[in-house]
């Protein structure tokens, strides 16, 4: 299992966390109608079944979000990211991307801010990925318990930007049409999806095994614009990439050169 | 040490508000309705104050209304925590003047994380 982890996504499993295992092992195996997590690892070498070789990879792969988590991250990239549009001048469009966006919490808490502080005008494309499908689904739907929206969601933001559904908050249409969605896998080929002004990728890295971290964020340097920034989180290594002073957590991948 | 007045008419809630506001290193006040805790103000104006709702008597929002009309009425972060979960409730405690809200039932992490964001903590 942990081999199949590292190839398909280069994740680091700690076979010896057996909670971590069974705690993101045991709904897969349910699901599909295992008696055991042996059961369900046991099929997924005999049978070559694709599809449950990434349930299992997918339930490994971190998961842990929340609304507004470092909101000073998303804040400052944000803010990063209309300075340099400024700098470039008007009319032009601001590409953002969440990378393994997980439950959707960031993408939508990217999608307040960018609706509450977005200069007319200014037309942005917001794209979201992940490597699960499910989670991508679940995302997709902008559906959160009470428990949930209660995770960071300031009270001003959760009545401004949430519809109720019963006993659950809906994130409101405009924000969940602002969103394009798509599986990606941070180890492979990222170009087709185009260059990005900014693109958070935040505590996803950690969980990667050195060379596939170094991948990965090789292949986000590349997605990035000239002046584009890159956010990570607090404890992800950044490789070769450029900090900004008094950014904690943003770089780029060259020196920007700003007019005198 | 910072002063938290919990005004909930369960003594079960008011216990387990303590434990948790306790355990974030405040010092905890207690009362079972309105009038207690508009009492309570009068005598030594707490920095923050955890409100439920529905209690016998005054309503959790008629309370907010008076504590911002008194002198320095103004000054304590005040949190709901109540079973009221309709976002028309919300909205409507926020422009009362509460500084945040949390849905019952909660954990010591909604309630950090709403203090925190309310600027209590």
């Amino acid at each position: 299992m942990a081999t199949l982890c590292a190839e398909r996504a280069g994740l680091r499993v700690d076979p010896e966390k057996e909670y971590l295992i069974e705690n993101r092992l045991g709904p897969v195996a349910r699901r599909e109608g295992f008696g055991s997590i042996a059961d369900l690892l046991q099929a997924v070498r005999d049978r070559g079944d694709e599809r449950l070789a990434w349930a299992v990879v997918e339930a490994m792969s971190p998961s842990e979000t929340g609304f507004f988590r470092d909101p000073q991250s998303v804040e400052r990239g944000i803010a990063e990211a209309f300075t340099d549009l400024a700098r470039r001048g008007d009319g032009e469009t601001l590409r953002i991307w969440v990378a393994a966006c997980g439950g959707g919490q960031e993408i939508y808490s990217v999608a307040m801010l960018l609706d509450e502080q977005a200069p007319p005008g200014v037309t942005i494309d917001l794209c979201a990925s992940d490597l699960s499908d499910r989670r991508l689904e679940k995302a997709r739907c902008g559906v959160y318990s009470q428990f949930e929206v209660q995770r960071g969601l300031p009270a001003r933001r959760l009545v401004r930007h949430f519809e109720k559904r019963d006993d659950s908050f809906m994130v409101a249409q405009r924000l969940r049409q602002m969103v394009r969605w798509r599986r990606v896998n941070l180890l492979e080929d990222l170009s087709p999806l185009g260059r990005f002004d900014l693109v958070f990728c935040r505590n996803v890295l950690g969980g990667m095994l050195d060379t596939s971290r170094a991948r990965a964020l090789d292949n986000l340097k590349k997605v990035l614009t000239p002046d584009g920034c890159l956010v990570l989180g607090l404890g992800d290594a950044a490789g070769d990439l450029v900090t900004i002073p008094g950014q904690l957590g943003i770089y780029r991948a060259q020196p920007v050169r700003r007019a005198a | 040490m910072k002063t938290c007045l919990v005004v909930d008419d369960s003594r079960v809630i008011r216990k387990v508000a303590r434990r948790i506001l306790e355990d974030l290193g405040f010092e905890v006040a207690e009362a079972a309705d309105g009038a207690d805790a508009l009492a309570w103000c009068a005598t030594a104006m707490p920095e923050v104050i955890l409100l439920d709702w529905n209690m016998p008597g005054m309503t959790g929002l008629e309370v907010l209304r008076r504590l911002r009309q008194e002198p320095g009425g103004d000054a304590p972060r005040v949190v709901f925590c109540t079973v009221e979960n309709e976002l028309d409730r919300i909205r409507e405690a926020l422009e009362f003047g509460a500084d945040e809200y949390i849905m019952k039932p909660f954990d010591g992490d909604i309630v950090a994380g709403k203090l925190a964001l309310a600027g209590a903590l």
